[in-house]
């Protein structure tokens, strides 16, 4: 199959709501020419509603869907020619496998040669075509997957819409098909939606991902951007372990320091001074058998052995600490009981400052690492 | 080609602006609407009417029932009505409760015998045993004949005993379906907690397994004392006149259209059916005590020993002998010479159904076309229902739901009633006759009277279809149109199917309205020629061959029906499995 078009989906202050509970608040999204993007969130997030509501399924939406320039949000479904591919993958039972992807080019009242040689595309580029003949119901799931993404870009849509479409296989077929489906959206190059509550997923495969929660988008990013630098709690608490830990920070003789809850300091590097939380992810703690004067001190609560590293749970700074310790062949393991120094590494923590009184969006304003 | 489709949409853009209201659903929403409130809520609201009316003046008027009630025939009648259906009831549950206790609570080698057994009285409609089953247990039939030896006699015939015993031996179904589901869906952690916290034995069974199963006890209850009490077919043929529905039949047939009297019965039988199927409609909502979860199953099954198995079998085959009686008597009768005065008929020939092929082609004839019409025109309109109440967002669609379900409630006597008030003085154009006496509207009559049944089995068909599955659709290009064409009327066939078969079956042995309806006897179908040779000793052989045909039938029409059901189920599951 030939390269598609590739267009960019404009998503203009979209709001919904199914009766009176509203499922989206605003939402601007631009989505890029053949870019892969995740739509990542917990359940009730609106993720899905945001995706059908670009499909067209749904209570109508207020506000703005442009396909390449093109205003989609008043037209029906079938007018979109946006391809979605179902969560249940909602195959035809009454048809064949060659019925259900030449079913929408039936709609487009092709000649039946064309039909054939498109079908025979399709199945060939998901490696299916020997099972043309076959029943939806002769078929296993991964199977079924991979027949309705062939049904789906056999009509040659402007852009793919993927509703959660590994939630119905088991782990290894998952990360067999996330690959498999990324291959094929390079193959095309088409403009790709990916919705999913698995942060794996998103991160292994979008080029850039929106996080939603509760109708709104929290933060949109490369994955490791939204990993590295979190612009609020929720966004650093959904992606990875975070450690939170709550401080004000102050400037003392040039130099930043967190003052926590607890009493300890911490220095960090340029920031703003203020009342925030600190993230810490548990790789960028270290822990030092060799207690040094103003060094933070913690004793170890619980040890979870997970191979390639070592869990630590740690009561310090009035609170319990996550640290993981990478591990090797030599390295010893540290009793439970045992107390311990803690080393922050605070070129890859982020200070999240408080909002202020005016209900001001908190600022990422970063120890090190300031990047666009 | 770009261009053409330009056209198209711009049109469609046009034509919606024009009539923002009027797509398809709402074209379809409103034929329908106009069909039922012409031939249902038009002449029930015309009976109810007609019986508040001073039948000289036209006045509004409560002496019609003043009058109904002055009359010791009629009171003596709303009595036995009433008395012959509660007796139904607690005879049909005397039957029902052992089949049901024995094959829930017990690992018992004849349910499946009884499953299949226990509904075969519904394939037959009851007036068409009532006249055997008065050779068996009548006055001088087989069972009082050998007890004569012994100076025995037992009145099971006699009025209204007659009309109880053929009404819950064919009944008795309703009872026997609503309770095992009941008792099936009742988790077997409900009897272990019991167990558990002290409760067993009969005690379990008050506390526990009988509060949970009441629901669907109840509710069967009602349908069965409903429809005793609504029945015209079975007291006429038993000759027990002095009921309800048969009083308002005889009052329109004799006297005519104009006497009050059939319109005040009309109306106290919608307002009993009205009543009882809000109450088994209530036991059914409220209480849905269905408590099976995953993995769990329903009630513990305890082994029989040698000596208790034996009194099981003995008291199933009792009872399954009683309720396969009116089958027996109509094959004696049906392949009998003479059965008069004797325990078993004095022959045995196939006489009767040749007679019954010469003599009966008509009826036959149109028992098929009117059966068939019906048919047909309740699948359209219950999946034009279906969808429009499941896939759109017509305002007050569910209300198009509300109207055609609401023929359960409408008595067969009273819909033909209404008819003949309503459409006598409405002359069809071209034929010259009124509309209440062409052959039509026997047709529309069956039409209404099945259309709750073929909708409820559109609605399960459309029920089950994933909604992504005509989402799917559209996305890939589909109209709203082509969706339901190659998409959800495909995926509906087997229900649709299914629905068919049920109202064909059920319509062909429809007798109270068609007995209102008939006008003359070229017109009239097999259940009222079974009714007219009946009525006379001669025609009995004939009338019952014909009792078979309708049995055979209904049976094949159940039996089909079952069957396209389950392939559909099985090819459901198989592609849910994958």
């Amino acid at each position: 199959m030939k390269q598609s078009k590739k267009l960019g989906i404009e998503i203009s202050d979209v709001h919904l709501s199914f009766g009176k509970t509203k499922v989206l608040k605003g939402v601007n999204l631009s989505i890029e020419p053949g870019e892969f993007f995740a739509f990542l969130g917990p359940s009730g997030s609106g993720k899905s509603t945001l995706l059908r509501a670009i499909a067209g399924f749904g209570p109508a939406p207020v506000g703005r869907i442009e396909i390449g320039g093109r205003d989609i949000t008043k037209l029906p479904p079938w007018e979109r020619n946006v391809g979605m591919v179902f969560q249940s993958y909602a195959l035809w039972p009454h048809l064949s496998v060659r019925d259900n992807v030449a079913f929408g080019l039936v709609e487009k009242k092709m000649p039946k040669k064309q039909i054939n040689e498109k079908v025979d595309a399709a199945l060939e580029l998901v490696g299916l075509l020997d099972f043309h003949a076959r029943m939806p119901s002769q078929l296993s799931g991964g199977q079924q997957q991979r027949v309705a993404l062939a049904r789906t870009v056999a009509i040659e849509p402007d852009v793919l819409l993927l509703d959660e479409p590994l939630s119905n296989l088991d782990a290894n077929l998952r990360v067999q098909m996330r690959r498999e489906i990324l291959r094929l959206q390079r193959t095309l190059g088409l403009t790709t939606i990916f919705v999913t509550h698995d942060q794996e997923e998103a991160n292994t495969t979008s080029d850039r991902m929106a996080l939603l929660d509760q109708g709104i988008v929290q933060q949109v990013g490369t994955p490791q951007h939204l990993y590295d630098h979190p612009e609020n709690l929720f966004v650093a608490k959904f992606l990875g372990t975070a450690n939170i830990i709550a401080g004000e920070v102050s400037v003392e003789n040039g130099a930043h320091i967190m003052t926590l809850k607890s009493g300890e300091k911490v220095s960090l590097h340029a920031t703003q001074p203020g009342p925030g939380n600190l993230v810490l992810r548990p790789q960028n703690i270290s822990l030092s058998e060799q207690i040094t004067p103003g060094m933070m001190v913690g004793k170890i609560a619980h040890r979870e052995f997970l191979g390639a590293q070592v869990r630590y749970l740690i009561d310090a700074a009035g609170t319990q600490l996550v640290v993981d310790q990478s591990h090797s062949a030599d390295g010893k393991l540290l009793q439970d009981g045992s107390e311990i120094g803690l080393v922050i590494n605070s070129k890859s923590s982020v200070f999240l400052h408080d909002a202020g009184p005016g209900g001001m969006k908190p600022r990422p304003r970063v120890g090190a690492a300031v990047t666009g | 080609m770009s261009s053409s489709v330009t056209i198209k949409r711009g049109w469609s853009g046009f034509a919606d602006r024009l009539f923002p209201r009027l797509s398809g659903p709402v074209i379809a929403a409103i034929c329908i609407t106009i069909f039922l409130f012409g031939f249902l809520i038009l002449p029930v609201a015309k009976v109810i009417y007609v019986a508040f009316l001073d039948p000289g003046t036209g006045a509004f008027t409560l002496q019609n029932f003043g009058d109904f009630f002055s009359s010791s025939l009629f009171r003596e009648s709303f009595f036995n009505s009433f008395y012959a259906s509660a007796m139904s009831v607690v005879l049909a549950t005397i039957i029902a409760l052992p089949l049901a206790y024995i094959t829930t609570r017990f690992e018992f080698s004849g349910s499946t015998v009884i499953q299949s057994l226990g509904f075969i009285p519904l394939i037959m409609p009851p007036f068409v045993g009532a006249v055997a089953m008065q050779l068996l247990f009548g006055r001088n039939g087989t069972i009082n004949l050998l007890l004569a030896d012994y100076g025995i006699n037992i009145p099971f015939m006699e009025g209204l005993n007659g009309v109880i015993l053929v009404q819950s031996v064919h009944y008795f179904p309703f009872i026997l379906i609503n309770l095992s589901t009941s008792l099936r869906n009742i988790d077997r952690s409900m009897e272990e907690s019991a167990q558990n916290l002290g409760a067993h034995g009969f005690r379990l069974f008050r506390r526990v397994v009988f509060p949970l199963a009441s629901p669907g006890y109840l509710a069967g209850a009602a349908l069965v004392f409903i429809k005793v009490f609504d029945d015209l077919g079975t007291p006429l043929l038993l000759n027990v006149n002095n009921m309800l529905a048969p009083q308002a039949y005889l009052r329109i047939t004799s006297i005519g259209i104009s006497d009050p009297m059939g319109y005040v019965i009309s109306f106290i039988l919608v307002a009993f059916s009205v009543f009882s199927l809000w109450v088994s409609f209530l036991f059914m909502r409220g209480k849905d005590y269905t408590t099976t979860q995953k993995g769990g199953g329903g009630l513990a099954r305890r082994s029989l020993s040698p000596s208790e198995n034996l009194l099981a079998y003995a008291i199933v085959g009792l009872i399954l002998l009683l309720v396969l009686s009116p089958h027996i008597a109509l094959l004696l009768l049906a392949f009998g010479t003479i059965w008069s005065f004797a325990p078993l008929p004095d022959g045995y020939t196939i006489q009767n159904f040749v007679d019954m092929f010469s003599q009966s082609g008509g009826y036959i004839m149109n028992t098929l076309i009117y059966a068939g019409a019906a048919a047909f025109l309740d699948i359209i309109l219950g999946t034009a229902i279906a969808y429009i109440v499941l896939r759109t967002k017509l305002v007050g669609r569910q209300w198009l739901d509300y109207m055609a379900t609401a023929a359960l409630a409408i008595p067969g006597v009273v819909l033909g009633i209404g008819y003949l008030r309503t459409f006598n003085d409405f002359d069809v154009p071209l034929i010259g006759k009124p509309l209440a006496s062409w052959w039509v509207i026997i047709v529309i009559a069956l039409t209404i009277r099945r259309l709750p049944y073929a909708l409820r089995a559109c609605m399960a068909a459309l029920q089950q279809i994933s909604l992504s599955l005509e989402e799917a659709a559209e996305s890939l290009g589909a109209t709203k149109g082509s969706t339901i064409r190659r998409v959800v009327v495909p995926l509906m066939s087997g229900g649709i199917l299914a629905g068919f078969v049920t109202s064909f079956a059920t319509a062909a042995v429809e007798l109270s309205a068609t007995l209102m309806l008939v006008s003359s006897a070229n017109d009239a179908p097999l259940s009222y020629g079974i009714y007219v040779f009946m009525q006379t000793p001669s025609g009995r052989g004939t009338g019952a061959a014909l009792g078979i045909l309708a049995v055979v039938i209904v049976a094949l029409g159940t039996l089909t029906a079952q069957f396209i059901i389950d392939k559909e189920r099985k090819n459901r599951s198989g592609s849910e499995a994958a």
